[in-house]
């Protein structure tokens, strides 16, 4: 069961760097956000960001909008094409197990997503001394839940519409609004409080505060919340994907 | 000997569409069995069930002696499948996708001899959408015969491929079957069927109508060979059915339609000569001569009424 899944998880990985699209929302277009609010603000410590500049807030913030993305845009919109154009009729004919597929296809996009994230920080701490006041650990759990769960979401869109074009426009309907009212992009503290308060209904929004959070040191305790509704979407997706999987 | 393939009673209804309706035949060993018929006949609802891709609602069916669904762990390596539509990602690369597909069998066969029998090889590492649809069909049947399966299905290998890769897939076809593998195909083209397969059933609106030899399908319609010319003068229409392979005469204004009595081909060049000589004795000159062969199609039309056209 090893060799296959390898296998497949090296072709998949292959073929998605093949689509430059996807390669630069995840990996091209935060780095660019980073220089581009970076060259305009810096990363000098703000009282308005609780001593911290606006890099040390952005890097959790940009990684949940790759979370976002992967989720989103990339694991539904793929998944609902492979249905569509029949590839996973074809793989289906075969002994291959469909969680063999899944995963593989789950593992190429994660590592992916630890990429986007990987060059912000890289970035960050080169060009702007990125602080970081946390626990790694901590805040590698925070990244899987947020992004299993974002996974799930994503499987869940996949399995409810029924071509890779309604994918599309689903997930982009999702993400935009999202992205922006969520503190992904724009930080939270930036936002009139009607906005923050219509956030804490976004998912992202509690990808954002976990990430952040726990990037500049907060115990677990501090955010309960975040974890429950995380946990709560990556359960109750889990569960809802599983039925609509559709092969065909 | 047990035959590899065994349907009994086989029903399958989408919902109060029945695609397939109480369908019974078996498949021996190293055989071509061709389903034919028209679209929506219900062969590849058929085929879908023997690949254990979708569940009878009635009836039994084994494949290999193993039920394609409860024991579809034990049959899966064993089988080879092309599917009507199915497909690999647009970028990935010919010698990739064997690859892949190499590492879920336990014993596959080695994919590079594998193109080269299959014209593929140069191919190798052109990505799948710049493949034209011949190229595709013959790596469908690579990824098909990859682990050295004891029965391939194949489902409307030939749709949308030119007259010249037809033939060659027909080759291809045969070449399985000479490795003594057992082939189910299903197609809507009669031609197809009839040069292709050992035994074909006749499929229509999801019930098999005539399972035969491909001669004996024809051979069951009586004197549907036909000879037709035209001629300026009148002539004495009793004396042609003297001749020893004709039967019965039909006149539209100058054009003579002679009905063969058989069947088989022989017999029909032998119809042919006999006009002809006919003729050429008495003086007649004539025009527009054709030869009809009875075929697949013709016995379609003789069971089912209608013709099949595509």
């Amino acid at each position: 069961m090893m060799r296959p899944f390898l296998k497949m998880t090296w072709i998949e990985a292959k073929l998605l760097l093949r689509e430059p699209i996807g390669v630069f929302f995840t990996l091209a277009f935060p780095l660019m956000m980073l220089f581009l609010f970076g060259s305009i603000y810096g990363n000098k410590p703000l009282p308005f960001f609780a001593g911290y500049g606006s890099v040390d807030v952005s890097v959790p913030a940009y990684t949940a909008m790759i979370i976002a993305t992967s989720g989103l845009l990339t694991l539904s919109i793929g998944m609902a094409g492979n249905r569509e154009n029949g590839i996973l009729r074809r793989l289906r004919a075969t002994p291959m197990r469909p969680l063999i597929i899944l995963s593989s296809q789950m593992t190429v996009i994660f590592a992916m997503t630890v990429a986007g994230m990987t060059l912000l920080i890289v970035a960050g701490k080169i060009f702007y001394g990125l602080r970081f006041n946390g626990s790694a650990l901590n805040v590698a759990a925070a990244f899987l839940l947020s992004s299993l769960s974002f996974f799930a979401l994503g499987f869940v869109l996949a399995g409810l519409l029924p071509t890779a074009r309604t994918a599309q426009v689903v997930g982009m309907v999702l993400f935009y609004p999202m992205i922006f009212l969520s503190g992904s992009t724009i930080p939270l503290e930036s936002l009139p409080s009607g906005v923050r308060a219509f956030a804490r209904f976004l998912p992202l929004t509690h990808v954002v505060t976990l990430l952040r959070g726990l990037w500049i040191g907060d115990a677990w305790s501090r955010h309960g919340t975040e974890v429950i509704v995380l946990l709560v979407l990556l359960i109750a997706c889990t569960l809802v994907a599983v039925k609509t999987f559709r092969w065909e | 000997m047990n035959p590899i393939i065994q349907v009994e009673k086989l029903t399958k209804a989408y919902g109060a569409m029945i695609a397939v309706d109480d369908v019974s035949f078996a498949v021996q060993s190293g055989e071509i069995f061709g389903m034919v018929g028209p679209n929506g006949a219900g062969k590849t609802t058929t085929i879908e069930c023997l690949e254990g891709l979708r569940r009878p609602d009635q009836g039994r069916v084994h494949v290999l002696g193993l039920d394609p669904v409860s024991q579809e762990r034990l049959l899966r390596p064993q089988l080879g499948v092309q599917l009507q539509q199915a497909n690999l990602p647009e970028r990935i690369k010919v010698w990739e996708a064997l690859d892949l597909y190499a590492s879920f069998y336990s014993r596959p066969l080695d994919w590079r001899n594998l193109i080269e029998q299959l014209g593929l090889a140069e191919k190798r590492n052109t990505a799948f959408r710049k493949l034209s649809g011949g190229q595709k069909q013959r790596l469908f049947i690579a990824l098909a015969l990859l682990n050295d399966p004891q029965v391939v299905f194949l489902d409307e290998l030939t749709t949308g491929l030119d007259p010249q890769a037809r033939h060659a897939s027909w080759d291809l076809v045969r070449s399985i079957r000479d490795r003594g593998k057992t082939v189910f195909l299903t197609t809507h083209f009669m031609e197809e069927a009839e040069r292709l397969c050992d035994r074909v059933a006749i499929m229509d609106q999801g019930r098999i109508v005539a399972l035969d030899t491909p001669a004996n399908l024809i051979r069951s319609l009586k004197g549907e060979n036909r000879v037709q010319f035209s001629v300026d003068v009148d002539l004495d229409v009793s004396s042609l059915s003297k001749l020893p392979h004709a039967g019965r005469l039909e006149r539209h204004g100058d054009i003579f339609v002679v009905h063969g009595r058989a069947t088989d081909h022989q017999d029909q060049a032998a119809l042919v000569g006999e006009v002809v000589n006919f003729l050429t004795l008495h003086g007649v000159r004539f025009s527009e001569l054709r030869t009809e062969q009875a075929n697949l199609e013709d016995v379609f039309l003789a069971l089912t009424g209608r013709q099949i056209r595509v």
